[in-house]
């Protein structure tokens, strides 16, 4: 089983918190491989918050079809951060030409079009990108957004984190999500490795989501470019997530009716009964059936924790105002903020949904019981 | 016959025959009962004569004859009177003296069954236990990497929807604006097949309605039962129990004047309407009642006279095109309930339900799609059509299924299966798997009445004489003598024993694969197979 740790803080701090937290939690994870979402970046990026970042990985072939192509598309480089890798490759770690993070300038004639139109068309770029990789197999790409990088390799976290020196002052951000894989199937493609990021929306999930091929089937059937890629029945999560708050314009709160919807009587005797049973219906295909702990940011930089609904997984939220983790153990938690009321901390349950709002402040449990914000 | 005479081309000897009667006159008291209980009067008293030749070896003493008889039980072997192996002479003997047992050999009954020119009809099924369902394994188990659940212990929600399911987008909309939400019933995924009052006995009927019923209103089920074309009892329409029927209208419209006219005072709305076009077991052909049948109860309740034969047209009257047929016919069932009722076709498999299935997605009233494959029952009908009619059900639900994910509809119209589910005894696997091929639940008959009322039909020709109500079973007769056999309250006992049977294997299937708070409707990645062809046929994976 994975481990998972995501960290929300005022202010900007180190991934290497995250890969800390992994490394203690190595008893669960196998090192085979480590992911990252950073946001709310600190250092130069943070002056540059409307710039698209482009993160990936390329080959020195496919870093010259790709600056072809942005040209092209008429984006220039703004900002780019150059990890320069130790001659000695670590053990484990295929060797790579270039680890890619790169802030682009917005093309012109794109400041007058709507944030919506922005975003598809970024999100467009990325996905064609990634069909060019994989036709040559030159470039990886994870994600092509403002405010985010990620960083994804194969190899034992701690070893990676300190190979990529991930501890410099330009890659702190007030949003972490890290992921210490468990790997359960040999050929690793980097695609399949947590977190997953559609259109600001980022999820990274421990468990195997049994129901996978119906909500693939289904997703893969709404005519929405985005919803593509699942070499990991976990990439199903972020979709779903997308698609309750950007499709049906849902909040965070019906998430978990979506993936875990009530049975019975506690769905009849809910204040929205009704909206919530024809939810049940109409989503039917995104149930999932665990066992799953989901960790996901919001494109406002809330964080939240979601549990399926027999609550198969484990998963600890706690901190103190100004930082707050998600953490798949405890002892993820005790390395990064030790000195946090631990009578805090909170364990969601089967109907709950953990989460820590952008002022991060507070531990808000939402459950499932509880009547929703609906944009009826 | 004697040696010297003629023969009539349909004479045939007891090797002919493809049930043989076993008898044994040690053990027999000659009570009478088998012959009494025969449904085909295949067996009668015969007085045996018996020759004992006495030869003498003195010169003196003439060699003599002594002349016996006795008594025993022997078997025709006229066409009329061929044994139909429903072993019911065997039930009856208090001494196990007698027993039909299936000729080994080929029969050449077959060629005769036609007599005055009349092909063979009858009921029951097609005859081959062929079924490429039991071949289906589960093969996706969760070990190591995700846990198994409990089929015991954890919770489950083993229901489906019946009803046009709006998309997420469509849904909201409808919301949004306080729309019309199509009606969608919660129902549980194993449906009673449409068996008509008229084919099945009324004490199998009110049996039946008893053990839905209680499994509804005591278990917590949401049970459905679909009444076949043949109306529905005037005290069922006005009672509070109609909500666990599924009413179903075909093209001979028998019973739906007593319908129509109860509709105002109906307390309940019904669960469900099926508009019956095809039927698995004799794809192409109506429905038919056969005059043995039709006494005065069933008449009054069709609407018919008396001791007539009820063939049902093959299509409905109004079918000149699917959108006269299909589209006016949903809309005028659904507006007879105010459109609170869930409103589908049901049809045979055939190469051509895509077409059905693409006009349902366009027509917005469409409340489903039941399919009926070809290992369908049926109470009466051509032994031709029933052998040699009709679409395997599994291809064409996968077929179906995965037409409508390429759209994205899956969710929208759901599908059932029907015909020949559990025909081998397999009934929660071969659900299961019709499931997980696409299939949003399923409907069977010929299981209902084996399992929880003694039917005796196997897929060996066994009996198969529902079409002349003569079922010794009292399953499928009108006859007062023959239904008085089977207690309607037995038959709701095991209905119920059935239905929380089915339950706990259905979750046995799922729990090891990790499902549990939903159907796994269209999880294909958990299903395998040996026959490579059939893999591919079914994009499944193939397994040895």
């Amino acid at each position: 089983m994975c481990r998972l740790f995501a960290l929300t803080s005022k202010d900007p701090v180190s991934p290497m918190l995250a890969i800390k937290a992994l490394d203690v939690m190595k008893e669960g994870h196998d090192g085979s491989g480590v992911g990252l979402l950073l946001q709310g970046l600190g250092g130069p990026l943070e002056e540059m918050k409307d710039a698209p970042i482009l993160s990936g990985i390329f080959t020195e072939e496919g870093i010259r079809r790709l600056d072809l192509f942005m040209m092209e598309k008429g984006f220039l480089t703004k900002y780019k951060i150059t990890l320069k890798l130790p001659k000695e490759p670590v053990k484990g770690t295929p060797k790579r030409d270039i680890y890619l993070i790169r802030a682009y300038e917005l093309p012109e004639g794109w400041e007058d079009l709507s944030q919506e139109e922005i975003s598809q068309r970024l999100m467009m770029i990325r996905i064609q990108i990634r069909l060019m990789g994989e036709e040559k197999q030159d470039m990886i790409v994870f994600s092509f957004w403002p405010d985010t990088i990620m960083i994804k390799e194969i190899g034992d976290p701690m070893t990676l984190g300190t190979y990529l020196d991930l501890d410099r002052k330009e890659l702190h951000a007030r949003i972490i999500m890290a992921q210490g894989r468990q790997n359960t199937n040999y050929a690793i493609n980097l695609y399949a490795c947590h977190p997953f990021f559609i259109r600001g929306f980022c999820t990274m999930t421990n468990g195997e989501n049994t129901a996978f091929i119906p909500i693939k089937d289904f997703l893969s059937t709404r005519k929405f470019p985005g919803y593509m890629g699942y070499q990991s029945d976990s990439e199903v999560f972020a979709h779903i997530l997308h698609y309750a708050m950007a499709g049906l314009d849902l909040g965070i709160d019906a998430y978990k009716h979506i993936i875990t919807p009530l049975q019975d009587e506690a769905l009849s005797s809910h204040p929205d009964a009704e909206f919530l049973s024809h939810l049940k219906k109409s989503c039917r295909p995104l149930i999932i059936d665990g066992p799953n702990c989901v960790i996901g940011t919001l494109p406002d930089h809330s964080m939240f924790m979601a549990q399926d609904r027999k609550k198969l997984r484990p998963g600890v939220v706690g901190g103190k105002p100004g930082m707050f983790a998600f953490s798949s153990e405890i002892c993820g938690l005790d390395a990064v903020i030790p000195d946090r009321d631990k009578t805090k901390d909170i364990q969601p349950m089967h109907i709950d949904t953990a989460i820590v709002s952008p002022d991060r402040q507070e531990v808000k449990i939402c459950r499932q019981t509880e009547a929703l914000n609906l944009p009826l | 016959m004697s040696s010297n005479r003629s023969l009539e081309p349909s004479a045939l000897s007891l090797n002919d025959l493809p049930w043989q009667i076993r008898y044994n006159n040690d053990r027999c008291t000659l009570c009478g009962q088998c012959t009494a209980v025969c449904p085909v009067k295949a067996i009668e008293l015969k007085v045996y004569r018996k020759r004992k030749i006495k030869t003498s070896v003195k010169k003196d003493q003439q060699h003599t004859n002594q002349y016996d008889t006795f008594y025993g039980i022997q078997q025709k072997t006229r066409v009329e009177n061929a044994c139909i192996g429903c072993a019911m002479c065997t039930m009856v003997c208090p001494n196990d003296a007698i027993a039909p047992v299936k000729n080994p050999g080929l029969d050449r009954l077959k060629f005769h069954i036609n007599q005055q020119g009349v092909p063979r009809r009858r009921g029951g099924r097609r005859n081959s236990s062929e079924s490429v369902l039991d071949q289906i394994k589960f093969t996706r188990i969760s070990m190591l990497t995700d846990p198994a659940l409990d089929a015991g212990r954890h919770e489950f929600e083993v229901k489906t929807l019946l009803g046009r399911v709006l998309s997420p987008e469509d849904s909201m909309k409808q919301l949004k604006e306080k729309g019309w939400m199509p009606p969608v019933r919660e129902i549980y995924p194993l449906i009673i097949g449409g068996m008509s009052f008229g084919a099945l006995s009324p004490t199998m009927w009110e049996g039946l309605q008893m053990g839905v019923a209680y499994l509804n209103e005591e278990m917590g089920m949401p049970v459905r039962m679909c009444t076949g074309e043949g109306g529905c009892p005037p005290r069922l329409l006005r009672s509070k129990f109609l909500k666990y029927v599924i009413l179903q209208i075909a093209s001979g419209y028998f019973g739906w004047d007593e319908i129509i006219h109860a509709i105002p005072h109906m307390k309940e709305d019904p669960c469900a309407i099926e508009i019956k076009y095809g039927q698995g077991a004799k794809p192409g052909d109506g429905g038919l009642l056969m005059w043995h049948k039709v006494n005065k109860l069933i008449s009054a309740i069709r609407g018919v006279p008396q001791g007539i034969s009820l063939p049902s047209p093959p299509t409905h009257q109004t079918q000149y095109s699917i959108e006269e047929s299909v589209a006016k016919m949903i809309l005028s069932m659904s507006m007879a309930w105010g459109f609170r009722v869930p409103v589908y076709p049901k049809i045979s498999a055939s190469s051509t339900s895509l077409a059905v299935l693409n006009n349902l997605t366009r027509n917005e009233f469409a409340g489903g799609l039941a399919i009926d494959g070809e290992d369908g029952g049926t109470g009466a009908a051509y032994t031709v059509s029933m052998d040699h009619m009709g679409h395997p059900i599994a291809s064409c639900i996968r077929d179906n299924y995965l037409n409508l994910a390429r759209i994205g509809k899956q969710n929208e119209i759901p599908i059932f299966a029907g015909g020949g589910i559990g025909k081998n005894g397999n009934l929660a696997a071969n659900a299961a798997a019709l499931i997980m091929l696409g299939a949003s639940g399923v409907q069977t008959g010929k299981y209902v009445m084996q399992a929880a009322a003694g039917c005796v039909g196997t897929e060996e020709d066994r009996c198969n004489v529902c079409n002349v109500g003569i079922c010794p079973k009292g399953i499928t007769s009108q006859d007062p003598r023959l239904y008085r056999r089977l207690d309607p309250e037995d038959v709701a006992r095991r209905i119920v024993d059935l239905y929380l049977s089915f339950d706990t294997e259905l979750k046995k299937i799922m729990a090891p694969l990790g499902r549990s708070t939903s159907l796994p409707i269209g999880m294909s990645d958990a299903l395998g197979i040996s026959d490579k062809a059939a893999a591919e046929r079914l994009s499944i994976k193939y397994v040895v």
